[in-house]
């Protein structure tokens, strides 16, 4: 186990876990378990060692988030979405002098980054935007009516999307990198959701200005597709299943429960567990062999570009985030009434409420739909094993 | 090849603009091809030209322009004269 891991651990079971409760009930942001990560210097380790991070590699910020799902599903999101921003200016802000500095600002002020690409009016397609960076004189200003910035008031620097000039069509886009004095930020819609509270995702009308190298050069869509997508669904698949496995383990301790009650008879909820863990399983693996599969990717950026590769991440997503959202379910019909109820330690109702985001955000129902047009270009894997 | 790769793309509703005004080298997305038309135009090529492109070249690279689209046909053994 890594020593991030380790490190990780200890703050969601000592800080996160404790105040995962009290920042659902008041939909707060998790400032303990944040400033614990920042001590911990865990926002910068997959800043590479040349720009004086740790080198961290996907792998390692999987297996965090995965340990922070099962402590503050909140925490462990803010800590997925912030890791995503990072892979993104990590990997294609390379060969830009101030992006290169701005890694080196983010590990020694253990700066937190929060995502702004959903903008109303694109009908929540963020391969298309309506507003754009307008240049000038080596400088950059850009308007941007966010339907949904998570954390934004607690982050300290920005990756905004807009199209590429204000003559360039919806989809050619860049992303671009603003700190926390390049912009401002008016809150539009506040954040009173089911679950995910803590992640206090309301909506802004931003206004950010600063140097024209804060653009990074790539065009977002190869960003989009090498990086933010791929990390994402592995991130976030990561926490879902924390979330689930925790959930899980209130289920396996009701279950024991009853069993050393009973001694000779097998508990009711042993065959839907069993059942659970079997579901659990199958998407531990997939998770394991879709980042197995991301990482061999990463070597060549043919194989990352593939629309086979782009559907296999996808799949993930959506494979997870159903997973996840039963296997909190069973863990509910598992515990029963004591699941049920908000006063018992068997209770599952955050988890309950917490995963349902899973099949929410970037919505299941589009991706499918999105993958379903793409069939008729899809091919089936004769040499899978070979 | 390449006056043929036009003509179906001229023929088609993907693009903003006409192909015929195309170079070789300039870039279809930001012309206006969406991902959905990709599909739409990787499958008029595979009938157009009898081939079927293989998972490798299944990525946003090779339908960027004429010019990429030229040359995965040519990978896949369409003869530079195919009309």
């Amino acid at each position: 186990m890594s020593s991030w891991l380790t490190a990780a651990r200890a703050v969601g079971v000592a800080v996160a876990a404790r105040h995962a409760a009290d920042v659902d009930r008041h939909a707060r942001f998790p400032q303990e378990a944040l400033a614990a990560l920042k001590e911990q210097k865990l926002l910068g380790i997959m800043v590479p060692q040349s720009e004086g991070g740790g080198g961290a590699s996907i792998s390692d910020i999987v297996a965090i988030c995965y340990a922070l799902g099962q402590s503050c599903a909140s925490t462990a999101m803010i800590y997925a979405m912030h890791q995503i921003q990072v892979s993104c200016v990590v990997r294609h802000g390379v060969r830009s002098a101030w992006h290169r500095a701005f890694l080196k600002r983010l590990v020694g002020e253990q700066l937190l980054l929060a995502s702004a690409t959903s903008e109303a009016g694109i009908g929540g397609d963020v391969r298309s935007s309506l507003c754009a960076v307008e240049e000038h004189a080596g400088r950059f200003s850009l308007a941007k009516e966010a339907t949904v910035i998570s954390y934004a008031d607690d982050a300290d620097a920005l990756l905004v999307t807009a199209r590429r000039t204000p003559q360039s069509t919806g989809s050619d886009q860049v992303i671009v990198v603003v700190p926390r004095d390049g912009y401002s930020l008016e809150r539009q819609q506040p954040w009173d959701a089911l679950g995910m509270r803590g992640t206090c995702s309301h909506g802004y009308r931003l206004a950010a200005r600063g140097e024209s190298a804060q653009v990074i050069a790539v065009p977002y869509a190869d960003v989009q597709a090498y990086t933010m997508l791929p990390t994402s669904h592995l991130v976030w698949s990561a926490l879902w299943l924390g979330i689930a496995s925790d959930a899980l383990a209130k289920a396996r301790a009701f279950v024991r429960a009853e069993a050393k009650l009973k001694p000779k008879v097998t508990p009711t909820g042993s065959l839907r567990l069993t059942q659970a863990s079997i579901l659990m399983q199958a998407a531990k693996s997939t998770l394991a062999a879709s980042l197995r599969q991301y990482e061999t990717a990463l070597t060549s950026e043919d194989k990352l570009a593939t629309l086979a590769f782009a559907v296999a991440m996808n799949n993930l997503k959506v494979g997870t985030s159903q997973t996840a959202v039963r296997v909190v379910g069973e863990a509910l019909q598992i515990c029963g009434l004591a699941g049920y109820r908000n006063d018992s330690p068997f209770c599952v109702a955050q988890h309950l409420r917490d995963v349902h985001s899973a099949t929410i955000m970037v919505n299941n129902d589009r991706i499918l739909a999105n993958t379903a047009s793409l069939q008729p270009a899809l091919r089936e894997d004769p040499d899978f094993l070979a | 090849m390449q006056t043929r790769i036009r003509t179906l793309l001229s023929e088609s509703e993907w693009l903003k603009v006409n192909a015929k005004t195309l170079t070789n080298d300039a870039d279809l997305y930001a012309v206006g091809l969406t991902s959905h038309a990709t599909i739409e135009l990787m499958l008029a090529l595979e009938e157009a030209f009898d081939i079927e492109f293989p998972d490798r070249l299944l990525r946003r690279g090779t339908f960027s322009s004429i010019g990429t689209i030229a040359e995965a046909l040519a990978e896949i053994g369409v003869q530079q004269d195919a009309a």
